[in-house]
């Protein structure tokens, strides 16, 4: 599979349904995320931004429409989907690393059976992939004696030793203690900042204000709103965004009134 | 009032007085003290009765004759455990390939593969291990006027092996589907087949999680693997139960089937405790 890797654009979704049963949780998502750009897609739980994610790469498949990936309509059913999966790199809330693996070889056995790297090869990648995330010491740890934050950094660290075009995050953090949260957005920050394309489905409004090239608000299945973060989370123009913001921002005041909470905003 | 009978037996002053039973008055610890004490005073009794009425010398003669026991080593060893030994591996190792693809065809999405794994689980939980056997070595040489290609063998891994692995199929489908979900997909997200996944990461875990209950069926098969008894085998292939009757037939003693059965003990009880260290190395990796 030779995917364009010049394309311009990384991810374009355009019309894109999914139901669940009778339940359309997806209604038309048009959506795009350019090379090299940060993309946070955040909105309230049920709003289809975990789902959208999953249709990018296929581990949900799409009622209808179509999502490109680097030109490549993944949505045809005869794509090559395991070709186009080990360009994108995947990284799921419960980490989902293999427990009865060691870190070194999480990040060694889809570099040697889907790329066919040798051993020597893919042990020097998930070396130096895991002193990026600065778990070089844990190569022979088990995922059960690493901490939370811990097991996702060697998670990111599993999807970038496949040397991937785009990196998926389905919420990285919510799983995590709060004193953890903070290592595993550093790594994405570096990631940001090394040039890598990324869509992040997340809560983490300061990570999104502050890496984010562009904030996409979701809710109830379609895209509400989206811009630069200063537009999105620093002016949102919808109420709903403006509602979610104020809750997700001021926990305990959710059920302020709305003169109250402009008082607040002061 | 109401509250004093909410609160049930223990403290309930009406309830305890009417209680026929002198424990039912006594305060709890001591109640508790004194049912402990009856349960060792009846196992004592007990004890001592069995003591007093067995016949010491005819068990000893009968059943744990060293006179009769010297002359079955080292065959016992050699001969009969080493063939229950392998019959059993052997049939085990029949059962978990096939059922492993058994397993496999019930979680298929072509149904017809679906079925198939059905009937044959179905059939093979249903009849008696005696009849298949009979079935294989003398049903089918009387039919066919043929032996079986590799007799004895072929009857003893086909008859402990093929209803094995219908017990087998059904412990490995629950080990696949006790893997979450998250494993097939994070191996699926970084490029894996469905069958790479599969082999790769699901069924090395469902291996993991099912070697409880697959030990279980290893000790079950190391004991059904007497019944090969009846395939008439000869003195070569003999295992640890046509061993130890024959042997009862010659020295007309029981001391032979107590032998015997200590050798089962010897594979069985290795097994149990080999099953506890893996599950704690297990517990440690999880």
């Amino acid at each position: 599979m030779t995917l364009d890797t010049n394309h311009d654009s990384a991810i374009v979704v355009s019309d894109l349904h999914k139901y669940f049963g009778d339940l359309e949780v997806l209604k038309g998502i048009d959506f795009h995320v350019n090379r090299g750009e940060v993309v946070c897609v955040i909105g309230p739980s049920g709003s289809g931004k975990s789902t959208l994610l999953r249709c990018i790469n296929q581990l949900e498949t799409a009622t209808a429409g179509q999502v490109r990936i680097s030109g490549v309509d993944v949505t045809d059913p005869d794509v090559d989907i395991d070709g186009v999966r080990r360009r994108i790199g995947m990284v799921f809330q419960q980490f989902n690393l293999f427990p009865h693996l060691s870190v070194l070889r999480n990040l060694t056995i889809a570099q040697r059976r889907v790329l066919g790297r040798g051993r020597a090869e893919a042990e020097r990648v998930a070396r130096e992939t895991l002193s990026k995330v600065g778990l070089d010491d844990k190569v022979d740890a088990y995922p059960a004696q690493l901490s939370g934050g811990q097991q996702q950094r060697v998670a990111i660290a599993r999807a970038l030793a496949m040397g991937p075009d785009l990196m998926l995050f389905d919420e990285p953090t919510s799983a995590l203690d709060p004193e953890l949260v903070g290592d595993v957005l550093a790594v994405m920050r570096d990631l940001a900042r090394d040039g890598m394309t990324m869509m992040v489905v997340t809560h983490e409004m300061a990570f999104a204000r502050d890496v984010a090239d562009r904030v996409v608000f979701m809710d109830g299945g379609v895209v509400v709103e989206e811009g630069t973060p200063d537009e999105v989370l620093g002016a949102p123009e919808h109420p709903r965004t403006r509602d979610f913001l104020f809750r997700v921002l001021n926990p305990t005041r959710a059920h302020a009134q709305p003169d109250e909470r402009a008082a607040d905003e002061d | 009032m109401a509250l004093s009978q909410d609160r049930g037996p223990d403290v309930g002053g009406p309830l305890r007085r009417r209680s026929w039973s002198p424990l039912a008055s006594m305060p709890r610890t001591r109640r508790t003290r004194v049912v402990r004490g009856i349960q060792y005073a009846v196992f004592v009794v007990l004890l001592v009765a069995v003591v007093l009425t067995v016949d010491w010398p005819t068990i000893r003669e009968g059943y744990f004759n060293l006179d009769k026991a010297r002359p079955l080593f080292p065959e016992v060893l050699t001969t009969a455990l080493k063939n229950t030994l392998i019959y059993t591996a052997m049939g085990f190792a029949f059962g978990l390939v096939l059922g492993l693809v058994l397993a496999l065809m019930r979680l298929s999405q072509v149904a017809p593969y679906r079925w198939l794994a059905n009937i044959y689980i179905e059939f093979f939980r249903g009849i008696p291990l005696l009849l298949w056997l009979f079935f294989l070595g003398y049903g089918v040489p009387t039919a066919t006027g043929r032996q079986l290609p590799f007799s004895p063998y072929s009857a003893i891994v086909l008859g402990l092996g093929m209803p094995a692995a219908a017990y087998l199929a059904e412990t490995i489908r629950a080990g696949i589907q006790a893997v979450p979900k998250g494993q097939l997909e994070a191996a699926r997200s970084l490029g894996m087949s469905q069958p790479r996944a599969m082999v790769s990461i699901v069924i090395p875990q469902a291996f993991r999680i099912i070697i409880p209950p697959l030990t279980n069926e290893l000790i079950v098969l190391t004991k059904d693997s007497s019944l090969v008894a009846i395939l008439g085998v000869t003195v070569g292939t003999k295992e640890l139960t046509k061993f130890g009757r024959d042997e009862l037939n010659t020295l007309v003693n029981a001391t032979p089937l107590v032998v015997a059965g200590l050798c089962y003990l010897l594979i069985t009880i290795p097994l149990s405790l080999l099953v506890r260290r893996l599950e704690a190395r297990n517990a440690r990796a999880r």
